[in-house]
């Protein structure tokens, strides 16, 4: 679990391009939108490509997202339950 | 009153004419449908309101030679911008100074995107590296026209054409032009329908804009284009009016990128701009021709503004993008000639699919055609980048 | 009808032109096929979270347009108004790429977002959540000179009072090259490197100590060598202006076989100051916004940097500049700026 964790920090860095960060300031709880890591609505878009791409996991409704992305804890649980890949 | 509309040109999904598109509209037949003419993964995903007609059908039908390098996007504006000459009896441009100002988002990408990998190589694809530009279909049909002056094209997203028809009355209004023709165009593409799909605002479906189980747009194509004449020309050639441009308003949304905010604050801007230009009161306007894309995002948030504008006497309203598709830049120029037609007809035009209020507003749009005595029409068209844009037409 | 003045202006280019006390005093020779701007320190204008998305464009046109505002003091412009003829091309040809390399899977949608040519006004507007008219024009080599037209009529009309205009343009990876493959085929193409920059203008109706006055701007989408001089002088007819009073004309050489518009109208005036900018620039279809810097340096200055003459003595007191711009013999621009 802790490496799939990891392994989501590093992708949401480099995939939303946020050049600031390092895997050592995302806590597994912080949240990462809103007041948190600051994501909006387009990188939620940017990380279901991701939860497809690399897990094989589709979402239709981006409103789905919402949820999912609360935070690394969460994606972390929601990806090793659904994953296919 | 403003400035006086003399003619008027379109081909979309559903008519090739003005004529066509009007009789389409009056039996209340959509366009939208499968996709034919571009090859894409998504083809089973999606329904568009496409022309149909190929280029080659096109190329024939303007005497265009055999080859030439116009895009998609140019030939159906050609199409759009020569019926509108046509309409309004204008055979030389020349007579009285005349503008041309189109507007794009695709511009030439049709042809990039199916001939970038081989530019290097073959040498028959190489005229489409110079008509990439959005400046190139206006520049190849202001020339067809013999427009040599002032000639332009707005790019703000789907608010582009009217956009551009506004520009025009200004222009007019302001001594630099005696005539204009204005409006948009745009043709499918590999980009876009793949660009909306990233959205997740496409819908699989036809689509049911206002309905409370919308589930997104349907892309469309089309062109089309008003002339606009001062009244010194009016009277001097004795021309019939279409109608008149009395309002238009132009605002920011300045809240997102591509999503309107909660309250339709840009949309309620520019539709307040346009009422006032007019000098009408909102319980004037009879008829609203809604942006209406049918995504969850921008139909609630145009309902909130049309709420805050209209309060408790929401005039008849419906979303003609059932018909034709969301036709991106060249909407508010196919939108902008159904205002004119429901003026001419005394008609207002349905909300083709739709079943279910909204929850958050209850609001009902027209479900079919209404025969009604209509002198005032709203038209609206918002864009990404929070470009909103409202044009209002009045009975000649 | 009311002035219209320019009353400051920023930019962006291949020199060093950005927040800079001097006017162009080291300038490097452009050579190559093309040409990057020197790109400003853009931490002290664009947040992180938003620098993640910009490209180059994006970038560059909002640092300009924030440092035009923060020199008038202005949170809140009447209208932003902006020109650009490829627009966001680098985004363009990222989600391009992507949909081809990858048959339209797994694509990500802020490349797409991105690439609307309005991305440039519209993060203007969102970052000074201006709800103000909003515009952007794509019309090849004139579209700068659409969006400073369009300030002038809302300007002239009195429906503003400060309009925010800006021009700018992005190399790309891509086309770029295929543009300048065929340029270089042909032994009359333009020989500066294709560049990119970002220009923006606050133009205005008050009248302030740092204003240059707008006279008049003209477009035309067609004009014939044989007209080229006719259009001059009825240009300058109009503006009730002898030849004798222009103190120098800029035009937007770029050493092709078109130059040759500029041959002939530098013709019908007598030992003219001649200026040119495209060599320090580059050449791009809102190139003519770096001519328009350099005017407004020249007069509000009256300093001519030598690296902008390209012919003729210069005048010691600079009143009026004509400048001149056209692209392949197509979209000529005529500006007249008055001090």
């Amino acid at each position: 679990m802790a490496e799939l964790r990891q392994e989501l920090k590093e992708k949401i860095i480099e995939q939303l391009n946020l050049e600031e960060f390092s895997v050592a300031d995302i806590a597994d709880d912080d949240a990462l939108f809103g007041d948190g890591l600051g994501l909006d609505s387009i990188d939620a878009l940017e990380l279901i490509v991701m939860l497809d791409k690399d897990y094989g996991i589709q979402l239709t409704d981006p409103k789905e997202g919402k949820e999912i992305f609360k935070s690394i804890a969460v994606l972390a649980d929601y990806i090793t339950e659904n994953r296919s890949k | 009153m403003g400035v006086a509309i003399t003619g008027m040109g379109i081909i979309s999904a559903i008519g090739h004419s003005v004529e066509e598109n009007k009789t389409s509209l009056l039996a209340s037949k959509s366009g939208i449908g499968n996709l034919r003419h571009i090859l894409t993964n998504h083809s089973q995903a999606i329904k568009v309101g496409e022309v149909l007609l190929s280029n080659a059908e096109l190329t024939r039908q303007l005497h265009l030679p055999e080859i030439h390098n116009y895009t998609r996007t140019g030939l159906l504006g050609l199409v759009a911008a020569t019926a509108a000459l046509e309409n309004s009896n204008i055979s030389d441009c020349s007579t009285y100074r005349t503008g041309f100002i189109s507007s794009t988002t695709v511009g030439g990408m049709d042809m990039t995107e199916q001939y970038i990998k081989q530019f290097a190589t073959d040498v028959t694809t190489q005229k489409y590296i110079a008509t990439h530009h959005a400046g190139d279909s206006t520049q190849k049909i202001a020339d067809t026209l013999g427009i040599n002056g002032l000639v332009t094209t707005i790019s703000t997203a789907c608010s582009s054409a009217a956009n551009a028809i506004m520009l025009g009355e200004r222009l007019i209004k302001a001594g630099k032009l005696d005539r204009v023709v204005v409006g948009g165009t745009d043709s499918l593409s590999k980009f876009t329908i793949n660009g909306f799909k990233t959205l997740m605002i496409q819908s699989d479906a036809l689509c049911a804009p206002f309905d409370a189980h919308r589930k997104g747009l349907n892309l469309g194509e089309a062109a089309a284009y008003l002339v606009l004449e001062s009244d010194t020309v009016v009277q001097k050639e004795k021309k019939d009016v279409l109608a008149y441009l009395s309002g238009y308003g132009n605002a920011n949304d300045a809240f997102h990128q591509t999503a309107s905010s909660d309250n339709g604050e840009g949309a309620f801007l520019a539709m307040q701009k346009a009422l006032e230009i007019a000098n009408l009161n909102p319980d004037q306007i009879d008829y609203i021709n809604a942006h209406g894309t049918a995504t969850p995002n921008n139909d609630l948030s145009e309902s909130i503004a049309l709420k805050r504008v209209f309060g408790d006497q929401m005039p008849d309203f419906s979303s003609t993008k059932s018909f034709t598709g969301h036709t991106l830049a060249a909407a508010g120029a196919i939108e902008a000639v159904f205002s004119i037609l429901a003026l001419q007809e005394q008609y207002l035009f349905p909300n083709l699919n739709f079943n279910t209020p909204m929850p958050e507003t209850g609001l009902k749009p027209i479900t079919s055609g209404i025969k009604k005595e209509i002198r005032h029409v709203l038209s609206n068209s918002f864009g990404f980048g929070g470009n909103c844009s409202t044009l209002i037409f009045s009975k000649a | 009808m009311k002035k219209v003045y320019l009353n400051t202006a920023v930019n962006i280019s291949a020199q060093d032109t950005f927040d800079q006390e001097g006017f162009l005093n080291e300038t490097k020779e452009l050579s190559g096929k093309t040409i990057t701007a020197n790109y400003p320190n853009y931490k002290h204008y664009i947040t992180p979270a938003n620098l993640r998305r910009m490209a180059e464009a994006v970038k560059m046109g909002v640092t300009a347009a924030t440092q035009a505002l923060k020199n008038m003091a202005i949170t809140q412009p009447d209208a932003i108004i902006t020109g650009t003829g490829m627009g966001c091309i680098d985004d363009t040809e990222k989600f391009l790429n992507a949909i081809i390399s990858n048959s339209e899977q797994f694509l990500t949608p802020t490349s797409f977002i991105q690439s609307t040519h309005n991305t440039v006004g519209a993060q203007i507007a969102l970052n000074l959540k201006c709800k103000a008219y909003n515009n952007t024009y794509s019309q090849a080599s004139v579209s700068f000179e659409w969006a400073l037209m369009d300030a002038q009529v809302l300007l002239q009309q009195g429906e503003a009072e400060n309009v925010l205009v800006g021009g700018y343009e992005e190399l790309g990876k891509e086309i770029v090259t295929y543009r300048r493959m065929m340029e270089d085929a042909d032994s009359l193409g333009i020989q500066v490197p294709f560049g990119e920059g970002a220009t923006f203008f606050i133009v205005s109706s008050e009248k302030t100590e740092n204003s240059i006055e707008l006279m008049d701007i003209e477009v035309w989408s067609k004009i014939s060598t044989t007209s080229i001089q006719d259009n001059i002088m009825r240009f300058l007819e109009k503006n009730t202006l002898q030849l004798s009073e222009i103190d120098a004309l800029i035009v937007g050489r770029n050493g092709d076989v078109f130059d040759h518009y500029y041959n002939l109208t530098a013709d019908l005036f007598e030992n003219i100051t001649q200026l040119h900018y495209k060599h320090l620039s580059g050449e791009f279809y809102t190139a003519s916004s770096f001519g328009l810097w350099t005017a407004y340096e020249i007069l509000s200055r009256q300093e001519i940097p030598k690296a902008l003459i390209f012919k003729g003595e210069t005048k010691s007191n600079k009143h009026t500049i004509l400048l001149y711009n056209q692209f392949k013999g197509r979209d000529h621009s005529f500006i007249l700026l008055k001090r």
